[in-house]
């Protein structure tokens, strides 16, 4: 999968309180939660971005709660990846459980500056300053992940499973 | 080579004799827990998987703490989605209101958690469970939904950090000033996706609250897990509360750790996190001047019967400061009863405190204590992220609960030796 999109740059340790924060966890609906997405850390974040626009955090990109509603509140505001120079575990599967792309890359965070247009090739793990012409690559999924995307996230996958062992 | 305990439990669920850091494996789980806020998501996720029933309606437990008793109309919807769900599948572990408590001092409690077990729960605090000698770690809701469907989950071996406390520790300090001694000095990504392993005679001097307040903090360094090898305290804590057999694991002499800290707890006094990170922590007497609305102590973390006992003996005979709000919140039920059977509610209450029916609340900015712009308080719970506790110019410090409640009489941050 290709994605393209302008950059929005944010520090480190970006908690899930600051990406989505707990006073709007009454509901999961994707469309209500995206209207908050990291309202916390830049209150006018969804109504500066555009469609299909990226993502670029230093270290420990969130960190903090389990609560699944980040990436997917990322997800519906319109961001189309998120890369950063490491990711907290539990968001790190749950963004790909969601189908969010996330790629780990000290490199490309250090090279893009807010603003640049850049381009993401999940398959080859690389990422695209269009702005200055550079390339980075991420660090590739291990096979393991790879499959699970493949079946279009964890729950098509187990449903692929679950038949496999009644059938 | 030797085997850390973490390794020993994760090699035993995944079928395997031996498994080694960065491993890929599938395993076995012997607890699946949600929350209100997380389990609907889960319970949305179960349904599109297609299964008719969860893997083991003994194991999938669910507990609605975090917005509960109800706060508003929205939080009532998701806890009667839990409701209807555990009824549905006639789960033997679904604590209803007036049953319950915040899971992570539940489950313990309940003696549904026992050394040498693997469990995953959909809140990041589920590491608390490492305090028993268990592997336990914090995953999503979809993760989660997977698990109730199939009774496992796939997961990387990780590498083990241990850190060695040794010495005797200081007058009023427990194993919340350890965690955040700890956090402050390796930082919020210091043990990103490892097991960090609490050892040496300090530890062992540490009551159960206290090493269970010790590995509910492990995520805050960005651990995968904190786990402490069962012993003598361990064994009496679990021996009345079991109905299954477990398996006792410790680590290998020889076992390898990617680093090992050690540190004189002599050298630590009671620590404070100021805002916004938990790592943002310093001993009391580096704290100065800090004048405090609000003081909670509750939550997974310090909201057991040794914490409210500390609070107890601070409150005393003193009243909280007229420009402090005092909460406290015991974690469940039953540590609620014994605090009144122990006249411990009677303290709080005479010492102008308000006592709340057990739920995580204020914590993370739900309900029963909320912050308004510019207020700052100093809580017993586990983050000081921007906004956790209310408006996003709000501020929160952490602390354990003889600080707070010292702090609450005061009305600013204080050392209990100093009122």
């Amino acid at each position: 999968m290709q994605y393209r999109g302008h950059v929005w740059k944010f520090g480190r340790d970006i908690d899930t309180d600051l990406i989505i924060p707990a006073r709007y966890l009454k509901t999961s609906d994707p469309a209500e939660l995206g209207k908050h997405a990291m309202e916390d850390a830049d209150p006018d974040f969804v109504n500066k971005i555009n469609i299909g626009d990226i993502i670029v955090a230093e270290e420990n990109f969130g960190c903090g709660s389990s609560r699944e509603h980040a990436p997917i509140a990322i997800k519906a505001a319109g961001i189309s990846c998120v890369t950063a120079k490491s990711f907290a575990r539990i968001f790190y599967r749950n963004a790909i459980n969601m189908g969010l792309p996330i790629l780990e890359s000290p490199d490309a965070v250090d090279g893009i500056k807010a603003g640049d247009e850049v381009q993401v090739d999940t398959e080859k793990g690389e990422i695209t300053n269009l702005t200055t012409g550079k390339v980075y690559q991420a660090k590739p999924f291990p096979e393991f992940i790879s499959n699970i995307i493949r079946q279009g996230g964890l729950i098509s996958y187990v449903k692929e499973k679950v038949k496999t062992q009644t059938s | 080579m030797g085997m850390t305990i973490t390794e020993k439990i994760l090699a035993a669920h995944a079928g395997k004799d031996s498994v080694s850091p960065g491993d890929l494996v599938n395993i076995k789980l012997d607890l699946v827990l949600s929350n209100d806020i997380t389990a609907p998501i889960a319970i949305k996720q179960f349904k599109e998987i297609g299964v008719k029933d969860v893997f083991d309606k003994n194991k999938v437990v669910m507990v609605p703490d975090h917005f509960a008793p109800n706060k508003d109309i929205d939080s009532a919807e998701q806890c009667k989605m839990l409701r209807t769900f555990a009824h549905e599948q006639d789960l033997t572990n679904y604590f209803e209101v007036g049953r319950m408590g915040i899971e992570h001092a539940l489950l313990p409690e309940q003696g549904l958690v026992l050394p040498g077990d693997a469990i995953i729960g959909a809140d990041s605090h589920t590491c608390t469970y490492g305090g028993l000698g268990a592997f336990s770690t914090g995953m999503g809701s979809t993760d989660i939904a997977a698990a109730m469907a199939t009774g496992e989950t796939w997961l990387k071996v990780p590498s083990s950090i241990k850190f060695v406390f040794n010495g005797h520790l200081n007058p009023w300090v427990t194993g919340k000033d350890l965690i955040l001694y700890t956090i402050g000095q390796i930082g919020v990504d210091g043990a990103l996706y490892q097991a960090m392993e609490f050892t040496g005679e300090a530890i062992s001097a540490l009551s159960m609250d206290g090493r269970l307040s010790m590995c509910n903090m492990a995520i805050e360094a960005g651990g995968k897990s904190g786990i402490i090898g069962p012993d003598q305290k361990t064994l009496d804590y679990v021996e009345d509360r079991s109905h299954r057999e477990f398996t006792v694991y410790k680590s290998d002499n020889d076992a390898e750790y990617t680093q090992i800290y050690e540190w004189d707890v002599s050298d630590i006094e009671p620590q404070i996190a100021f805002p916004h990170l938990p790592s943002n922590a310093r001993g009391i007497s580096d704290v100065g001047d800090i004048v405090i609305d609000q003081v909670v102590i509750g939550s997974c973390t310090n909201g057991r019967l040794e914490d409210l006992r500390i609070a107890a003996q601070i409150l005393k005979g003193r009243e909280v400061d007229k420009n402090v709000r005092c909460i406290v919140i015991p974690a469940t039920q039953e540590i609620y009863r014994q605090a009144m059977l122990e006249g411990l509610l009677e303290i709080f209450i005479e010492a102008k405190a308000a006592v709340s029916t057990p739920t995580c609340g204020p914590c993370l900015g739900g309900h029963m204590g909320i912050l308004a712009k510019g207020e700052r308080a100093l809580a017993t719970t586990n983050r000081n992220f921007v906004g956790r506790m209310g408006h996003p110019e709000s501020e929160v410090y952490l602390s354990g609960p003889a600080v707070a409640a010292a702090s609450a009489i005061a009305g600013k941050i204080i050392s209990p030796e100093h009122l």
